[in-house]
């Protein structure tokens, strides 16, 4: 067992990156994922880390390198932001169309204009359809364990897709928490060395990246859309086996008193935390509050996610970014559609609040499960409802 | 003079290679300058070579699916990312090797292939990145001029006058309004070991460039001149002509810089008038005399700059 230690999360994700071995890193620096890629950089500038390092001269590139770097059969991260990602956009699809099971950590900013480096999470929600197995990190530990385990899910010769960990900027990424970093053995017996079945290799000549006619492009992406859909199992069993070797169980779905919960706030991320001190408050005074999130976001937990609501009469669901126009939050609408043909589902109260690096308190928290509450006889008249912001 | 260099003794017609990495029965229209030159680019690099490839006409030709042309590990990705995708390659090669994972004394040559637009403008930035990283890779750039395999539009690189479905002559305009983007100078700006031109009317030539910029530890950049008998309106048998004609009228000059130094490859004594070289190609059908004779004076001058470069 490894030891606990006081540690920013960045450093943090930086060492289990080096725990996983990684081959290549290819990476550009944005605000606030700079603090794991300045780690990586001195963990293979000092030797302790005995891989490729790429200073790409953008996140274009590092993505593009580090496709390049994973086709030709070597482990790979690479880490980005806000700006960073959305710059990422166009090659983001090409990863899980050519099964090239790359590993990204992305540290959630909102996303110009007005620029800000601060948190909330319209980076990730404008890739949901990327493809990609993407999951959520609440806190440290969970995003070094995540980041272990997201290698072992993604190279698993019956995934072969690209994951990533989402944690927020800032609020996660730059605090010190105290986080249990495995043993390197620990690590090599849960994650064995890369070896994907078809690589660019002039043993063996392969081709990748064809064109697409009409007459096979929609039978390549339901083959697609299958295998991702069946990586399910795979990340079910490596979490198993990691509760097994660590002791730290991870879900599809994370539920927090919800049994009889009237009200449960559903929010991804790391504020999750700031909702549960919440809760806490709330069940003191009676109140029948509980608190549910997505581990797993990409595939959708659509099983594990409707038995968690089947009993809730309220669902909050507390988005962190915006859909202009649209008819609710990015998860918000999501849920909605995913509960709409269910047998049994909760009414859905969707706000939208924390955008841009805005607080969201223990209050703000008790507040909209008030509001929800209210919504447990009306239906609520409004798509959403912004929360924490000023009116004048 | 670098080592690896001076040891190659050269391609002649005695020794060509028999290999063909990239097979026939690709879809490209007759004639096609970047086939033809791509072809003897691989022939000259063998088969010990992972190609990254941007999208462009060669992409589409060679690998429609279930079909490839390809007998070498190939991968596309993108557009304007071919050579962030070599910086990956290669990157992964070295880190492989020191892991065991990959046999350590096994060389395999990088390359990127890319056409003028993918090189010279979406993609300049992952080039320039690239280059100054120093990635041990090949960079070849089939410029055939314009965006062929979307329909003839101008790029960068497409020359002064020249008629395309982006820069149509008309009542305000010649046609392309720019000069040409002179993309192997901005390779040797890089301070990379090699750079050249070369040009499917000399095969040796550009088999010899090609196989130089393999040898060379570090980043090298070939400049491929390649006619596109369906984008110049050409005939598709005149090709290597007029990729003759392009040297002997100084429009396109052959030449290679080794660490920073000019060599003129081929010493244009006799030059053709440009004229000759316009006239051939309906692209520039509707050039006046004043316009031939501004196109001859900037030929004449670029190629002077190259001579004295090559003095120095
Ligand atoms: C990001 C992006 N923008 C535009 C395109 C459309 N497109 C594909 S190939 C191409 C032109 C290719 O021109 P060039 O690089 O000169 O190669 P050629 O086809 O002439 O060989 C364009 C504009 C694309 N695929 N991706
Ligand atoms: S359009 Fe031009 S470059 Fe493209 S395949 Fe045809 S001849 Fe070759
Ligand atoms: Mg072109």
């Amino acid at each position: 067992m490894g030891k606990r230690v006081a540690k920013e999360v960045s450093i943090a994700i930086a060492d289990a990156v080096k725990l996983a071995r990684a081959e290549v890193i290819a990476a550009y620096p944005i605000t606030p994922q700079t603090h794991i890629v300045e780690h990586l950089s001195e963990l293979v500038a000092n030797g302790e880390l005995d891989a490729e390092y790429i200073t790409v001269e953008s996140e274009h590139s590092a993505i593009s390198a580090a496709l390049g770097a994973v086709a030709t059969g070597a482990r790979t991260f690479t880490s980005t932001s806000a700006q960073g990602l959305a710059l990422m956009h166009e090659i983001l699809f090409i990863a899980p169309a050519l099964r090239l099971p790359v590993v990204m950590v992305v540290a959630n900013r909102a996303l110009s204009a007005p620029i800000s480096i601060w948190n909330d999470h319209s980076d990730i929600m404008a890739e949901r359809d990327i493809g990609w197995i993407q999951l959520w990190a609440e806190n440290g530990q969970e995003a070094v364990d995540l980041v272990i385990q997201a290698f072992r899910i993604a190279e698993d010769r019956n995934v072969m897709f690209p994951t990533l960990i989402n944690i927020d900027g800032f609020t996660l990424s730059h605090v010190i928490e105290p986080i249990e970093l495995p043993d390197q053995e620990e690590v090599d017996a849960f994650l064995p060395p890369f070896k994907p079945k078809y690589k660019l290799d002039p043993r063996k000549p392969l081709t990748m990246g064809p064109v697409g006619v009409p007459e096979i492009y929609f039978e390549a992406k339901k083959a697609q859309d299958e295998a991702f859909k069946n990586t399910r199992r795979v990340i079910l069993r490596v979490w198993k086996d990691w509760a097994k070797r660590f002791g730290r169980e991870y879900n599809p779905v994370e539920t927090y008193r919800t049994e009889d919960a009237e009200v449960v706030l559903l929010i991804n991320g790391s504020q999750a935390e700031t909702a549960m001190t919440a809760v806490d408050k709330m069940r003191e005074q009676g109140k029948k509050v509980g608190l549910m999130r997505f581990r797993l976001w990409r595939p959708f937990p659509i099983q594990e996610f409707r038995k968690a609501v089947s009993k809730i009469p309220v669902l909050a669901v507390i988005d962190r970014a915006l859909t202009p126009g649209g008819v609710g939050g990015p998860v918000g609408t999501e849920v909605r559609s995913a509960l709409y043909n269910a047998a049994r589902r909760p009414r859905v109260v969707n706000f939208i609040a924390g955008l841009g690096g805005r607080d969201v308190t223990v209050e703000d928290f008790e507040e909209m499960a008030e509001r929800a509450a209210f919504y447990l006889k009306k239906r609520p008249k409004e798509a959403y409802e912004m929360i924490g912001v000023r009116e004048s | 003079m670098i080592p690896e260099l001076t040891k190659f003794k050269g391609f002649s017609i005695k020794n060509l290679p028999k290999e063909e990495p990239l097979a026939p029965g690709h879809r490209a229209c007759q004639g096609c300058g970047e086939i033809l030159a791509l072809r003897m680019a691989m022939k000259a690099l063998g088969t010990d070579v992972i190609v990254c490839n941007a999208t462009g006409c060669m992409e589409i030709v060679t690998s429609p699916f279930p079909h490839t042309s390809w007998r070498v590990p190939w991968i596309h990705i993108a557009f304007e990312n071919a050579a962030a995708v070599a910086s990956g390659v290669e990157a992964a090669l070295k880190a492989l090797k020191r892991h065991g994972r990959f046999p350590k004394n096994r060389h395999v040559d990088v390359v990127a292939v890319a056409g003028d637009g993918g090189t010279a403008d979406i993609g300049l930035q992952a080039l320039s990145g690239a280059l100054e990283r120093g990635h041990d890779f090949v960079y070849i750039c089939l410029d055939n001029e314009a965006y062929m395999n979307t329909g003839v539009q101008r790029s960068s690189c497409t020359p002064f006058g020249a008629m395309t479905t982006t820069s149509p002559p008309g009542a305000r305009s010649i046609g392309q309004m720019t000069w040409k983007k002179n993309v192997p100078q901005i390779a040797v700006a890089h301070g990379i070991p090699y750079v050249a031109t070369a040009s499917p009317a000399f095969f040796l030539d550009l088999m010899n460039k090609v196989k130089k910029a393999a040898l060379v530890k570090g980043p090298a950049y070939v400049h491929i001149y390649a006619p596109c008998p369906t984008g110049w309106g050409t005939k598709g048998e005149d090709s290597i002509k007029l990729a003759r004609l392009a040297v002997d009228t100084k429009v396109f000059p052959l030449y290679e810089v080794i660490e920073g130094k000019y060599y003129l490859t081929r010493k244009v004594t006799k030059p053709k008038p440009v004229e000759e070289y316009l006239k051939a190609q309906r692209r520039f059908r509707h050039l006046t005399p004043e316009i031939i004779e501004e196109i001859q004076r900037r030929v004449d001058a670029e190629y002077e700059r190259l001579v004295k470069l090559s003095e120095l």
